[in-house]
């Protein structure tokens, strides 16, 4: 009798209750005894263990002198160049990721729902192909690719802003999941047939029509690109580029207080960021969610 | 997994006869597929073309000849061997760890008001941490466990026990650190499956005199191992694919596969072996599409029972 329950019999207490069975009646009172003991252990044990280390960050990077706590590392992280440069390249690439991300599959995904819904299976495998492909092994076919716009594209081709065209790859899969949840939420068809039939073209159809019904999706697709280019270590790191994560690895060997507060900072952006989209856009960030896959 | 806006609706000829004429048809059709090329082109050569650069690569000399060569160097090399099966053995532990944690996890989480607070902290909390993978959560077990973390200070002034400062840098401490992330994924890809259970099947079972045990032998057990099995699936992968925290917790190494992998690539490879990294690459793909495709199998069959 003290199995875990689960939902059902939790839900049964509540719901089930306008059924009125006599006998079930002291069962009923024992059950969610010990589906509450059980649950109350889960959460203790789980969420302790995913809660620890975030205090551990806290606790580290508030260590002052002689066991005092302070800021200091806080206040710290600006008086280092190189993490100013990593922060302003990782939010650049992560604007530039979300706005070719968005030009690249929102009229693609549209236009397969609506002229071409035999080549949305295609779409659909090329999306999710990234999660199949790890990103180191990614690099290693990508690696040469990057040396020649090194080398023939100047300081454009050098440039860490580059990794934009890979960054978008990487967040194909994530970003398909959230818009595709929106599509499939609204009668896009008819309502392109309907724009379409009162002479708009396809630009505008798209941009005043279809997008405004599918803001949930765009805007989770957003965040979670934004979440993934901010996290991105691989790549960066093996084609030498000084983004935000490689910043705070390399200064870890220095001053490991600053890299664990630029770090919690970091998580601490992302916990709200996706905490707000949850609140706003209910549904669409746990929707999306479950693409999530490779926190590399 | 049936498609929902595909109906007829979308062949309607509405759109199409403004355009006239008899033979626009397969102009249009042409038209059709033409839209979708500049999406085409892009991932062929973002991602189609260096997964065949790899794969190519791996059969090839340094002077682009045909070879077994790196194959062979794979399957013999010992350290090769060794790392390969590592990262088995690391993706297998964490995937079945954060399974059962995780999924016991969701469960707990379910009860709660789906648009509750404390649900959707949890999620919010998952969808971050499942992408907290890398250097800041390596960072974050060095506060914590590492010489100088909070745990460890704290067990060697209350105990006797001192504690190995290397053990984060074993493979079990790769587990520790690996499972971490772990189990929010596995919440967030568990979570809808237990949401689909139906308060209707547990009534039906508990009509039929059926307890908890009934319900979850006969009925829960059987409709969520698709699910299960299906995210113990993705988990492996997720692990297996894992570079960034590995690479931040060991930083002088090549023990896991992708860790071998970055040594290949930054090492002065020696002459007539530069393709063997395209071989150790090749490997993580042939592993990770074997599972994925049991994955989408799999996926298949548990969607049988979602709405």
């Amino acid at each position: 009798m003290t199995t875990p329950q689960g939902p059902i019999g939790a839900a049964a207490a509540e719901g089930g209750a306008l059924l009125a069975r006599p006998p079930a009646n002291s069962r009923k009172l024992r059950r969610p005894l010990g589906q509450r003991i059980a649950r109350t252990l889960v959460l203790v044990i789980v969420l302790g263990y995913l809660i620890v280390p975030l205090y551990g960050m806290v606790e580290f990077s508030t260590r002052g002198d002689y066991g005092s706590r302070s800021l200091a590392s806080y206040a710290a992280i600006f008086s280092y160049p190189d993490m100013i440069t990593g922060i302003t390249n990782s939010l650049e690439i992560a604007v530039l990721t979300v706005v070719g991300m968005l030009v690249l599959l929102v009229p693609t995904m549209v236009w397969t729902v609506v002229r071409v819904p035999r080549m949305r299976r295609v779409v659909e495998f090329l999306c999710l192909l990234p999660l199949a492909i790890p990103a180191i092994v990614l690099v290693v076919g990508i690696a040469p690719l990057y040396q020649w716009m090194g080398q023939h594209l100047g300081a454009v081709g050098a440039s860490p802003l580059t990794l934009t065209l890979i960054d978008i790859i990487l967040v194909l899969p994530y970003s398909y999941r959230a818009i595709d949840s929106s599509l499939r939420s609204i009668d896009t068809a008819t309502l392109s047939d309907a724009a379409r039939s009162l002479g708009a073209s396809w630009p505008r159809t798209i941009l005043q029509v279809i997008v405004p019904n599918i803001r949930g999706g765009i805007l989770s697709a957003s965040v979670l690109t934004i979440a993934l280019v901010l996290g991105e270590y691989t790549i960066s790191s093996l084609l030498s580029f000084n983004t935000l994560q490689v910043v705070i690895f390399l200064l870890g060997k220095r001053d490991p207080y600053v890299s664990v507060a630029v770090s919690f900072s970091a998580l601490l952006f992302g916990f709200v960021l996706l905490f707000v989209i949850s609140r706003f856009a209910p549904g669409a960030a746990s929707r999306a969610g479950r693409a999530v896959e490779e926190p590399s | 997994m049936t498609d929902l806006v595909s109906p007829p609706t979308t062949t309607s000829p509405g759109v199409g006869s403004a355009h006239g004429g008899a033979d626009s048809g397969r102009a249009r059709r042409i038209g059709n597929y033409a839209g979708l090329l500049p999406f085409h082109a892009y991932v062929l050569i973002f991602l189609v073309a260096p997964t065949l650069i790899v794969t190519l690569g791996a059969f090839s000399t340094s002077s682009g000849g045909f070879t077994l060569d790196n194959l062979d160097t794979l399957l013999t090399r010992q350290d090769f061997i060794d790392a390969f099966v590592a990262s088995i053995e690391l993706s297998v532990v964490t995937a079945i760890a954060g399974a059962v944690f995780g999924g016991l996890l969701a469960w707990a989480v379910l009860r709660g008001d789906p648009n509750g607070l404390f649900r959707q902290l949890v999620i919010a909390g998952a969808g971050v941490l499942a992408q907290f993978g890398g250097v800041m959560l390596a960072f974050a077990f060095f506060a914590t466990v590492g010489p100088r973390g909070f745990v460890v200070q704290i067990i060697e002034s209350a105990t006797p026990i001192s504690v190995d400062p290397l053990w984060l840098y074993s493979l079990t401490g790769l587990a520790v650190v690996y499972t971490y992330f772990q189990i929010p994924l596995m919440v967030i890809v568990f979570l809808p499956s237990l949401d689909g259970l139906r308060q209707e099947w547990y009534d039906a079972s508990a009509s039929l005199g059926g307890g908890a045990w009934a319900f979850w032998r006969y009925v829960g057990g059987p409709i969520l191992a698709p699910s299960f099995l299906g995210a113990l699936l993705l988990l492996f992968t997720n692990a297996f694919s894992a570079y960034a925290t590995a690479a931040a917790i060991i930083s002088q190494g090549c023990t896991l596969v992708t860790l071998q992998i970055a040594c290949q690539m930054q090492s002065e490879v020696v002459l007539g072996q530069e393709n063997v990294g395209k071989a150790l690459a090749l490997g993580m793909i042939v592993i990770v599409s074997v599972v994925m495709a049991i994955y989408a199998l799999i996926q298949r069959r548990a969607s049988r029972w979602a709405k």
